[in-house]
């Protein structure tokens, strides 16, 4: 019964990794872009995005979205260097196709939340649930997707706040 | 001789990440000195002014060290663009603050920029971290 139980269970996570990939927390982590990539906002997972939208977000952090978030030379081509390795290019998987495929080979969009799978995938979230005091804007992963911090999208961890 | 200097190395950075705000008060105070040979004293009412000064932005926002920090700096703050949730700023509430030179060097450097659109000088570090240190 046991191992039944198990095999089912392994049977059920392959199935949600197959279908959509939701999970995606990068295969090896990084101190230096798990410290100073979520000061301010939740890490974003690096497979969201194509290696030249990272390289151009990271050659302009002095202005990162209005903000400062520069960084010292050597800790940036860490950083640099770890987000291009684990890049929806890198990454693979159905989820990393999806980003890449809706996109034109020149675009470096600097925003997960305005790239068209995002888009796409969240239609059924009306406009005003975004403006919620609790989630603020799409940027916001964590408000919803309570997994979001450990890289897990899947549906039955959606909570939408009221 | 190699593990020698990688004990030397680990030390040092033990040190640098361990220092209490007031020998990072003491290095500030010898380059005050440096820049400005009138330099008397750091001034903590100088440095809560600096704390809640609002400004307007050149984006039209008004802004202050305090719209990220709140009014209190005892209490946990909210960054104002994204929502997260900021541990509080004083010492007394945060052990951890003003401890790590090279984080310290950092916000400053980026705070002062986004809310002032210019560097800290010394002085107004100095003031700063003296004013959030005499929160009890
Ligand atoms: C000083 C604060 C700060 C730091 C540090 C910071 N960011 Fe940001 N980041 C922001 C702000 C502000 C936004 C805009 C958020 C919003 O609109 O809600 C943002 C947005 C983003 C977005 C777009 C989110 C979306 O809408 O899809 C990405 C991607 C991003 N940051 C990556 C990074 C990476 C990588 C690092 C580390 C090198 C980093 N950030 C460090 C402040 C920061
Ligand atoms: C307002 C709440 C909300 C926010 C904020 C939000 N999402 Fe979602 N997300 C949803 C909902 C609802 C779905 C759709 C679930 C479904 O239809 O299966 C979804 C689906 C997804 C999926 C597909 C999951 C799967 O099963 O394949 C991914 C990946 C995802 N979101 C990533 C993100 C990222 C990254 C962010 C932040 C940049 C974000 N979401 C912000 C609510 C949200
Ligand atoms: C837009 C939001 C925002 C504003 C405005 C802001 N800060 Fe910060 N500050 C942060 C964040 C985020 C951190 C890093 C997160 C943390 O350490 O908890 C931080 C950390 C700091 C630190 C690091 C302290 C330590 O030892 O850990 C100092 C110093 C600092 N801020 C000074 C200032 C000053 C001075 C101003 C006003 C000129 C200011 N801040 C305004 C968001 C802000």
């Amino acid at each position: 019964m046991k191992r039944s139980l198990i095999v089912f269970t392994l049977l059920l996570s392959g199935a949600a990794w197959a279908d959509g990939n939701a999970n995606l927390a990068p295969a090896v982590s990084n101190l230096k872009w798990k410290t100073e990539c979520s000061d301010c906002h939740m890490a974003y997972p690096p497979a969201l995005l194509p290696e030249r939208s990272w390289r151009k977000m990271m050659a302009g952090l002095g202005s990162h979205f209005g903000q400062d978030a520069s960084l010292d030379t050597a800790t940036a081509k860490e950083i640099t260097d770890y987000l291009a390795n684990n890049s929806a290019e890198r990454a693979g998987g159905k989820r990393a196709k999806k980003v890449l495929g809706a996109l034109g080979p020149n675009e470096a969009p600097q925003r997960i939340s305005e790239t068209a799978w995002f888009v796409r995938e969240h239609d059924e979230v009306a406009p005003q649930v975004w403006k919620r005091a609790k989630i603020g804007s799409p940027a916001n992963c964590n408000a919803c997707h309570q997994g979001a911090e450990q890289g897990n999208y899947a549906e039955n961890q959606i909570r939408i706040p009221r | 001789m190699t593990r020698f200097a990688f004990l030397f190395a680990g030390l040092f950075v033990c040190s640098a990440a361990q220092a209490a705000p007031q020998d990072l008060l003491q290095s500030y105070a010898v380059q005050a000195k440096q820049e400005n040979p009138q330099f008397q004293a750091f001034s903590a009412a100088r440095g809560e002014q600096l704390y809640h000064a609002k400004r307007t932005h050149s984006s039209g926002k008004m802004l202050s060290c305090a719209s990220c920090h709140t009014d209190n700096p005892k209490s946990a703050g909210r960054h104002e663009k994204t929502g997260k949730a900021i541990q509080p700023l004083a010492p007394i509430a945060n052990r951890d603050r003003f401890a790590d030179t090279a984080k310290v060097e950092k916000w400053f450097k980026r705070n002062c920029q986004d809310v002032l659109e210019r560097a800290c000088s010394v002085q107004e570090k100095g003031d700063f971290v003296t004013y959030l240190l005499s929160l009890k």
